[in-house]
Parts: C-alpha cells; structure tokens; sequence
C-alpha cells in the first residue's frame, strides 16, 4: 500500500479550475517533484495536501487512513485537521519563520506545545524539555547550522533562514516533507546550500514532495517527477526518463525552455 | 490672598482625577479595543457591519458629546438614571464614555497591527499543528504589539489631554480648577497646568521609547 493516496483532487477559486482531477501515490522513502509552469496548479496541490486549501473535491489518503474526503464533511473538522495535518510537514517559498524567536526556538517551538498535549508532560516537563532542545540542535547541526542556533531570523541570509524552516518541519517528524519552491525566494548564490540538504534527506530516503524549478535538481535527487499544467498531470514518470525522454508534446515544449 | 503652594497643592490634587480617568480608560477599553478589533475583523458580515457602523458612529463624534450623551442620555429617554449621584456618578459616566471611545481607537489600530502580520506566520503555525490561539499568543501577538506601539504611543498621549474633556460634566479635574482662579482674575495657575502635562507625556514618551527598544531585538 502506497504511503499517500491522493484520488480525484479538484480545487474551484470562483470561477477558476485550479484543479481538475488530480490523483496521485507516494511510496515511503520515495521523492516526488512537481514541476510545471507558473499557474499550473502545483503549489494549490501542496496547499491542498497540507489543508491550507480545502479540495472541493477528492480524497487524501495516509497509510490507508482517509484524512479528507470532499464527500464527508466527519473527515473536515477543524479539530481533526489540526492533528492530520502532522502526517505532512510544509516548507514554505518564503521561509516564514517566527521573527520574534532565534533558530533554535523556532525548531523547538510546535513540539513543545505539542507536548503540553502529553499525559506525562507535568510530570516528566523538564526531561521533555531537554529532549526537544537535543533533538533541535541536532537538527540544526544536520542544517550545519550548529553556530546559529541562537541567533534570530533577521541575523541569517536566506539560504540559511530556509534551512532553519527545514529543520523545524523535520523536528515534529512528519511522514511527508513538502516543499513549495523551497529555492525560488533566494539569490542564486544561495540555493546550492539548500539543495544540498535537500540531496541529503533524500538519501536518507525521507518521503518527499518537492515542486521546484530547478530542473537539475528534480532529474538528479528525485525518483520521480509529475509534470503539471492548467491544473491536470500531464505527464508523470521515472525522473531521468521524464526529464530525458518526454512522451507529451507540452512536455516537451516546457523543458524545451530549460535547455536553453 | 492666593498662596502660590496652596494653589499649586489644589491643582495637583485636580489633576489625580484626570490621572485616575487615564488609568482606568486604558485598564478597560485596552482589552476591550481587542474585542472590537475582532468584531470588526468577524467573518459574520452582519456582526462586521454592526461593529464598523459603531466605530464609525464614535470616532465621527466629538468626544465632548459623547460625554454628554452617556450622562444626560438614559435620563432625557425616560429611564432610570443609571448613573450614582453627585460626584462620584458624573466620574463614573466619564470613565465609560472615555472607555467607549478609546476602545474604538484602539480597535483600528489593532486591527491594522493584525492585518499587517504576514498570513505566512498563520500558515506555518498551521502546518506545525498549532491551535488558533497558540498561533495568536505565541506566534502573532508579539508581531502585532511591535508593529502598534508607535501608533498607540500616540493615542495614549493624547488620552492624557483628553481627560481634560471630563469637566464637560463637571467633573473637577485640573483645567476646571485653574479657570476657577482666572475667573477670580488670576490667570497663571491656568497657564501652569501645561507642565503637569507636559511632565505626564514625558515619562510616557520615555516608557514607549524604552519598550520599542525591548522589541528591537527582532524585525518583522
């Protein structure tokens, strides 16, 4: 059984179909990356998988487990949403780190409530604590940022900013990482840092969905890629073959502007 | 015979009335601003409507009549006057039409301070399994209050001379009292009231200068 079963996705703004239809499966340890032109509809699919987007149709499925179905509203209770969505993790194109807190509390910050939610936690607050703070440096030392735990958002550049969001959506150990055009925010400079983390969590084999711009990136680190325009996959297969050898004319057509 | 300290003892003594109607306006419409503020931000249209028309209806107005209104209202319409009598009542009605006003100020202010909090914040509270109020107090509160303190450094500023509007009911406060000596044809206790606000605003600006740079520590 597929890790995530997503069937029949739609997703109506007024009158705009952003999404017509949309299915698709993930294996656990495998990296999936949406590619697709402005306005194909790839960042609403993620949104919609994170619940930031309430698909007007379809259904989500984890591990088998139904999280939405657009026909049952007992699937779409705000209460039960919170929880599910900590099957997804979501790194966002602009960071969106906490201002107000350094690298480290902002790693530490969700876990922590999270915790207050523990039976034990009374009991056991400072043991939790020492854990979770443990468990964030790590992460950051894993970032290589080790040295800028304490410092606060506006002290990092961007490339190090987004590699501290990283790091805060891997401490509450989601079962798929997302990524919204996890480079497009940054100097070009600066993106290499962050595919280089993202290179390595794939081969540590974390589930992932990647939508991305970066060709090289996609063909290289992913297993396979989705090809995504006017709200409907296009194309989808092996990432090398895809990127190698696409079967669909508008496939081709946008790589074509790639390889220029 | 005026004596220079006696008159002075007097003004300072006019002057705590307008220092307590200060401190109980901001103890009441701060919180109550907030309310305001999210009545006006409500996805219930007609709730929205309802609360904006108000605000409308108490910045549109001058403040003196609003004093007025709240005192001599509920008599002239044939209740029962709510308010106790003598002095202690007109202070009394002072303080909730100052409340009133200063709530709906306020409220635009916060309401601006929250709008102005990236709706990314919201969102990755969202994702990293927060509840609305956890994302309110630990993540955007903090945003909000940085962002209005200048604004609201203002507003209370000028609560502190708006206190003066209390003597519309005859409420005793320190202008009341000054133009009491110039009525006997003695003018500088009236000029001299300016220090004591001038005094109040100072502290107030350094207290505002010295929490902006509490909150410099980070950008948003």
């Amino acid at each position: 059984m597929a890790l995530l079963e997503a069937s029949g996705i739609g997703k109506n703004f007024e009158e705009t179909h952003v999404l017509k239809d949309i299915s698709l499966t993930l294996e656990k340890g495998e990296a999936l990356a949406i590619i697709g032109s402005s306005g194909s509809g790839k960042t609403t699919l993620l949104r919609c998988l994170n619940f930031l987007e309430r698909p007007d149709t379809g259904v989500i499925k984890v591990n088998g487990e139904t999280m939405w179905d657009a026909a049952d509203p007992a699937t779409q209770k705000e209460s039960e949403i919170r929880k599910k969505r900590l099957h997804f993790g979501l790194v966002f194109q602009n960071f969106n780190l906490f201002p107000q807190y350094t690298a480290l509390q902002n790693v530490m910050l969700a876990g922590e409530l999270l915790a207050k939610e523990r039976p034990d936690y009374k009991v056991n607050k400072k043991a939790i604590h020492a854990e979770l703070e443990q468990q964030a440096k790590e992460l950051l030392g894993q970032m290589g940022l080790s040295e800028r735990a304490n410092h606060y958002p506006h002290q990092l550049s961007g490339g190090q900013q987004q590699r501290v969001a990283i790091a805060r959506a891997l401490a509450l150990h989601p079962d798929i990482l997302c990524f919204d055009e996890p480079t497009s925010a940054l100097d070009p400079e600066l993106t290499g840092e962050v595919l280089r983390v993202l290179r390595d969590l794939a081969d540590r084999k974390t589930t992932m969905i990647i939508v991305t711009h970066e060709m090289h990136f996609a063909r290289d680190v992913a297993d396979r890629i989705l090809f995504m325009d006017g709200g409907v996959v296009v194309e989808e297969g092996p990432a090398k073959e895809l990127m190698d050898h696409p079967k669909e004319e508008r496939t081709k057509q946008f790589l074509a502007h790639y390889s220029e | 015979m005026f004596f220079v300290s006696v008159i002075l003892e007097r003004l300072s003594g006019a002057f705590l009335l307008n220092c307590e109607l200060f401190a109980l306006t901001l103890l009441f419409a701060l919180p109550l601003g907030l309310v305001v503020a999210f009545g006006s931000m409500s996805r219930c249209k007609p709730l929205s409507a309802v609360v904006k028309t108000f605000v409308w209806i108490i910045r549109g107005t001058p403040l003196m009549l609003q004093i007025i209104v709240i005192y001599l209202g509920p008599g002239l319409l044939g209740m029962t006057n709510p308010w106790p009598t003598g002095s202690g009542g007109r202070m009394v009605a002072a303080v909730v039409a100052f409340v009133i006003n200063y709530a709906c100020y306020f409220s635009e202010i916060y309401r601006g301070g929250i709008e102005a909090v990236p709706k990314g914040q919201t969102e990755a509270g969202q994702v990293l399994g927060m509840t609305k109020p956890q994302i309110f107090f630990k993540v955007t509160l903090l945003q909000v209050i940085k962002r209005i303190l200048p604004p609201m450094g203002n507003e209370i500023i000028t609560l502190v001379k708006d206190t003066s509007l209390a003597n519309t009911i005859a409420n005793k406060e320190i202008i009341m009292m000054a133009k009491e000596y110039s009525a006997k044809g003695l003018i500088w206790p009236l000029f001299s009231t300016a220090i004591f606000f001038l005094v109040f605003v100072g502290v107030l600006t350094i207290l505002f200068n010295w929490l902006e740079k509490k909150l410099d520590y980070f950008r948003c």
